[in-house]
């Protein structure tokens, strides 16, 4: 039965932002803790678990997002697990998630000045406090914009849970265009909704990126190594 | 755990999933060509063009990057046609893809161009070379070689994320996966194998790309090295 397109349809499409919203939160927590242990082994850890743990972000980085959802929803039940279709789309995200924080996290600890993991070393530090102490607090400061820029990647991603049939907004706008049949309505309309998610992040992304560029605290430091050494002529 | 893979019935066609990923490489090349083109005219156009212009650009680039792609390629497949614009899938599939990569190709040159000194422009400008020397000379080659690993990457998302194509059954591989998977039922064993086909060729665009970076600029990119 075609009808036109009424308030109930468009509430039922903003109602299903709440699971768009639900994924993404999902698969940032899970694929952050994922992403921390990934990073944190690849700094520190011996030879196999680095080939490892470039050998998982590579593999994700590397394969359709798709491809990946098919996997976990098509492989699950072979290994003995029923999931449903919020499950598979959750741990799939969270498997990609944590490729894509663990890559930008462990860049992020990289970039950390070696005078620093040296200082810490100077000072006697053991691993854990000169991680927690010295080295993290600075990767945590550079690691923020290029996370929150990973945000928007991350909700634009899970409408491929609409493929393997979970009713987030985009398959919602598919419902509801399958009744109507009003499809450039409803798909600016699924659109314009991603748009009021994402925009808002990617300003405060690109303003983070551009007061962490300035560099203040670069040239402090470089003022006090002039000062250090003395009056150059 | 006791299923009995049967990756026999996949080998079976797997001539399907190389036409399919053969149909992958050539949408991803053909949007990336005209993507450059987009993205090349609208970074000129936001650099120096008037107001009105750099607006227009800026909503162009941050709607198509603030919505996914999946609602995109829908809205060329099934939201122009009752305005009078068809398209079979393979094309609504090329022309979404254009229209996405131009956006993230804007910025990524705009930002290439940006990362050329004033100084160098005047130093061209002090040598009396005219307008296009100076583009030729100065700006593009350097440009070229700031923005390529960007581009090469971009290339490779685009490449990836054409799998999301298959939703509107354009012959793509992953479309031949699904195909091949609705007549045998061997889903498991025909997506291992086509992820492992997508893999293979993001790998191998990679090393194509450092090749050709260290052919054009005579260095290393990095790229691949110790990730």
């Amino acid at each position: 039965m075609i009808h036109h397109m009424g308030t109930s349809d468009f509430i039922f499409m903003l109602q299903s932002v709440q699971w768009t919203l639900l994924l993404s939160i999902i698969a940032f927590s899970g694929g952050g803790i994922g992403g921390a242990i990934i990073a944190l082994v690849r700094v520190s850890g011996d030879r196999t678990s680095r080939y490892l743990t470039s050998g998982y972000i590579r593999f994700f980085q590397g394969t359709p997002l798709l491809m990946q959802l098919f996997l976990v929803f098509f492989g699950a039940p072979i290994i003995g697990f029923q999931i449903d279709a919020l499950a598979a789309a959750s741990l799939g995200l969270i498997l990609n998630t944590a490729a894509f924080l663990g890559e930008i996290w462990w860049s992020c600890i990289e970039t950390v000045p070696t005078g620093q993991w040296e200082a810490a070393e100077a000072l006697g530090l053991r691993y854990p406090v000169k991680m927690r102490m010295v080295i993290l607090p600075q990767a945590i400061k550079i690691g923020i914009p290029p996370t929150v820029g990973f945000l928007v990647q991350l909700i634009k991603s899970t409408s491929l849970a609409s493929i393997i049939g979970f009713t987030e907004l985009t398959r919602a706008g598919q419902i509801v265009n399958n009744s109507t049949f009003q499809p450039y309505l409803i798909f600016s309309i699924v659109g314009l909704l991603y748009f009021a998610l994402c925009w808002p992040i990617s300003i405060l992304g690109a303003r983070l990126e551009r007061r962490s560029a300035t560099p203040t605290s670069r040239v402090s430091v470089q003022g006090a190594q002039q000062l250090l050494a003395g009056p150059t002529i | 755990m006791n299923y009995i893979f049967h990756f026999g019935a996949v080998f079976h066609d797997f001539d399907i999933l190389l036409a399919g990923a053969l149909v992958t490489l050539r949408l991803s090349a053909i949007a990336m060509a005209f993507g450059l083109i987009i993205g090349t005219i609208c970074a000129l156009g936001k650099l120096t063009g008037p107001l009105p212009i750099r607006w227009l650009i800026g909503c162009y680039v941050e709607l198509i990057r603030n919505t996914p792609f999946l609602v995109q390629i829908f809205f060329v497949f099934f939201g122009l046609p009752p305005l009078g614009i068809r398209f079979d899938a393979n094309e609504a599939a090329a022309i979404a893809m254009t229209v996405n990569v131009g956006a993230y190709a804007t910025e990524i040159i705009r930002a290439g161009i940006e990362s050329i000194s004033e100084g160098q422009l005047e130093a061209g400008a002090a040598l009396g070379l005219s307008g296009f020397q100076i583009f030729r000379f100065i700006v593009f080659f350097p440009a070229l070689k700031a923005i390529f690993p960007a581009l090469s990457s971009q290339f490779i998302l685009l490449m990836l994320g054409s799998s999301v194509a298959a939703t509107i059954a354009a012959d793509e591989l992953t479309e031949a996966a699904n195909n091949i998977e609705s007549r045998t039922f061997r889903s498991i064993e025909v997506y291992a194998i086509a992820t492992g086909m997508y893999l293979a060729m993001s790998l191998g665009l990679n090393m194509v790309f450092a090749w050709l970076y260290h052919w054009l600029f005579g260095e290393p990119t990095g790229q691949g090295e110790n990730r």
